[in-house]
């Protein structure tokens, strides 16, 4: 049978981009140990800042994206990154709620200014930190403050072999029943954000005997305003609970909402 | 001798648009001129994230958890510098098994941070690679060996802070839960082939080739009568300073420079930039080194004082061999607590901590109410504080290696700021919130 000449596969061409972020979600993809060389075998890292000098021009099979908007020239460089990539994959809190930055976005921004820096004239930034999604079209988002690298080397997996990411949407109390992890709330009354906040770092906060603090955001289809009530049954006063609803992803919207409705109570008419 | 092709006469320019192999964006630019530099500027254009001011107001316990998303390389040295200050502000000391635990944990963050610098990020430049995966291909047991060390390193922090990147186990007055024994226990073995790994290390880039280079350093870094500092100490330097960590402000001050999103460190008596990090630690503390590393270092070719800033992959080297062997101390020596946390009795106060990141020393301050809210907040990164510095020797470099091409010239500056591992993301918190444009 006479050899049929195959062309030599073209590896998909792989971008990591950064905003203003920690980098921990792009350390991430370093930290896979085990994986790293595998990884890079299977794509052509083509844009990858910390990782590497070498620079190949796009399109992108595949973009990451890390980090928050927060000038107005990141405003402008995401538009041109999306219109390079053929799959726009954001990872972690910043990415895809504007992260702990964004509580900047809550602040009153006169007193902001009031306690002005040396040099105000030297800083460029906007008043908001916020998401990709506020600003492009996003093809996938990967949660966490920061991301897991099994999810991460998941949904790379996925996209490079044209399938669903499984990235269960549920919330973070059900990794808790599936590790057998005693309830930190019902038994010993400590507030935990699981019920509301999305699956995925591997159950960590309650197996340590803390409440989860919702550095994975808020799951799909939310009673955020429910558990809150719950918050107060254990004693938290509005100001606690905003508190805990404004962290790393202060602005992703239930938790915006719920933090702002708990910050100023609805007027109530006397009956 | 060759004859440069570059007309001594001419302008150049030389430019780094966007700095890879560090963490957090930063860009160069040198201007020369008749052989004569006109310019130097390392510019870092990370945005400020505001950290100071999104903290004044939180309760105080937050600050841990909150801080060490300044950085996911070095997240452990917000925490454990965040919680110090806390605590000193409160009045409360943690006592010596919590103390020794956040110490070993502060090992892995210095396994993971060093190895990732040294072989992945650095050590190209010395092969004139792109990137580590290049090096791979030629030399892959070499990375293995650096991906083994650097996954101990993020297992001593998943086993102590529960997760490598943003640890959840740590708090103000200690730790959620008590680690494992058995976990900790099940570090041994691993961290016994570390040192083995990691005196291979020191050796292999022992042998690197090193461009001559060594200016007169003023060095800043902690300071133990017995222990290498990495979580106690005083603030010395090697032209006498010895403070305690409280007054670093009394000595210490930041400058607001138009190029950059970072504040400039300087030196309050105005003689001009100083260096924190490896090559300050080590020369201020050689004989605090334990008698393997100090052996390795000697072996090495290295001196008790070490200022050429391109060795610094040396002595990460050497900090990673001590840095392991520490950390199997500790893990042998562990007995889980019986009291994971100390209770804090809220009042008002101000407070620092300090510790020694694997790229310096990183101060905080802290003022906090009686209802246990901060007040104040106030955080001084090594990144910043050797900003002054990464220019001073750019200048120097550039001077020196004129005759280079473009090319080679623009390669030798960035290797020059990879000395530092600089940590832009880290360099950049702090601004409080200026100009509004919608």
């Amino acid at each position: 049978m006479a050899a049929v000449p195959t062309k030599p596969r073209r590896r998909p061409k792989l971008a990591v981009w950064k905003f203003s972020s920690c980098d921990g979600c792009q350390l991430s993809l370093l930290d896979c140990e085990d994986e790293l060389l595998a990884v890079a075998e299977a794509v052509e890292i083509a844009y990858f800042l910390e990782a590497t000098r070498a620079e190949i021009a796009g399109p992108y099979d595949i973009s990451l994206v890390e980090g928050s908007i927060g000038t107005a020239h990141d405003a402008a460089r995401i538009q041109q990154i999306r219109k390079q990539s053929k799959v726009l994959i954001t990872i972690g809190a910043c990415a895809t709620a504007g992260g702990i930055q964004a509580l900047r976005n809550f602040r009153d921004v006169d007193g902001f200014i009031r306690a002005v820096y040396a040099r105000p004239d030297y800083i460029d930034t906007l008043a908001t930190s916020t998401a990709i999604q506020d600003h492009v079209k996003v093809d996938f988002e990967l949660r966490g403050c920061p991301i897991s690298k099994e999810q991460l080397l998941e949904v790379l997996n996925a996209f490079l072999n044209h399938r669903r990411p499984v990235v269960p949407p549920m919330s973070q109390c059900i990794e808790c029943k599936m590790h057998g992890t005693v309830c930190v709330m019902v038994a010993r009354g400590t507030p935990c954000l699981g019920p509301v906040t999305q699956a995925g770092c591997g159950n960590l906060c309650p197996a340590h005997d803390r409440g989860c603090y919702g550095c994975f955001g808020p799951k799909e289809t939310p009673n955020v305003a429910a558990l809150t009530k719950q918050f107060a049954a254990l004693g938290r006063t509005d100001g606690d609970i905003a508190n805990a609803l404004r962290s790393f992803n202060a602005n992703a919207e239930p938790f915006r909402a719920e933090a702002q409705r708990r910050e100023t109570p609805p007027h109530r008419v006397p009956s | 001798m060759t004859i440069t092709e570059t007309a001594p006469s001419a302008s150049r320019t030389i430019k780094v648009d966007a700095l890879a192999r560090v963490e957090g964006e930063g860009a160069l630019t040198v201007r020369v001129k008749n052989g004569v530099i006109q310019d130097v500027k390392f510019r870092i254009f990370e945005p400020p994230r505001f950290f100071e001011a999104l903290l004044v107001g939180r309760p105080l316990t937050d600050a841990p958890d909150i801080t060490s998303r300044i950085c996911g390389i070095c997240p452990v040295a917000y925490i454990t510098g965040s919680s110090q200050a806390m605590e000193d502000a409160l009045g409360v000391d943690v006592g010596d098994g919590i103390r020794r635990l956040r110490r070993m944990m502060y090992c892995g963050e210095w396994i993971e941070s060093h190895v990732l610098h040294a072989y992945l990020l650095h050590a190209p430049d010395f092969y004139g690679l792109e990137d580590s995966i290049q090096l791979a291909r030629q030399a892959p047991g070499v990375v293995e060996r650096a991906l083994r060390l650097k996954k101990l390193g993020n297992r001593i922090l998943e086993v102590i802070g529960g997760r490598a990147v943003h640890p959840v186990n740590t708090r103000v007055g200690g730790f959620y839960k008590s680690p494992d024994r058995a976990a900790v226990r099940g570090l041994i073995e691993p961290l016994k082939q570390a040192v083995e790994d990691s005196l291979a290390t020191v050796r292999l880039f022992a042998g690197l080739e090193f461009p001559h280079f060594e200016p007169d350093y003023t060095f800043v870094a902690m300071h133990h009568g017995t222990d290498y500092p990495i979580e106690r100490g005083r603030i010395v330097s090697n032209r006498g300073l010895d403070i305690a960590i409280a007054d670093f402000e009394q000595h210490f001050d930041e400058e607001h420079v138009a190029h950059s999103n970072a504040l400039h460190g300087v030196m309050k008596d105005g003689s001009g930039p100083y260096m924190v990090g490896p090559l300050a630690r080590y020369a201020l503390n050689h004989a605090q080194l334990s008698p393997l590393a100090r052996e390795a270092a000697a072996g090495a070719g290295l001196g008790p004082v070490v200022r050429n800033p391109y060795k610094s992959i040396i002595v990460r080297a050497v900090e990673v061999l001590y840095a392991c062997e520490e950390a199997l101390k500790l893990a042998e020596d562990y007995q889980e607590l019986a009291v994971p946390a100390i209770d804090l009795p809220f009042r008002a106060g101000t407070g620092t901590g300090c510790t020694e990141a694997p790229r310096g020393i990183c101060w905080h301050r802290y003022g906090v109410d009686g209802a246990g809210r901060i007040t104040a907040a106030r955080i001084i990164p090594p990144t910043s504080q050797n900003q002054k510095q990464i220019e001073a020797d750019l200048r120097a470099v550039v001077q020196d290696n004129l005759h280079l091409p473009d090319d080679k010239l623009k390669w030798r500056c960035e290797q020059t700021i990879r000395n530092y591992d600089p940590c832009i993301s880290c360099a950049t918190h702090f601004l409080t919130l200026t100009v509004e444009r919608d």
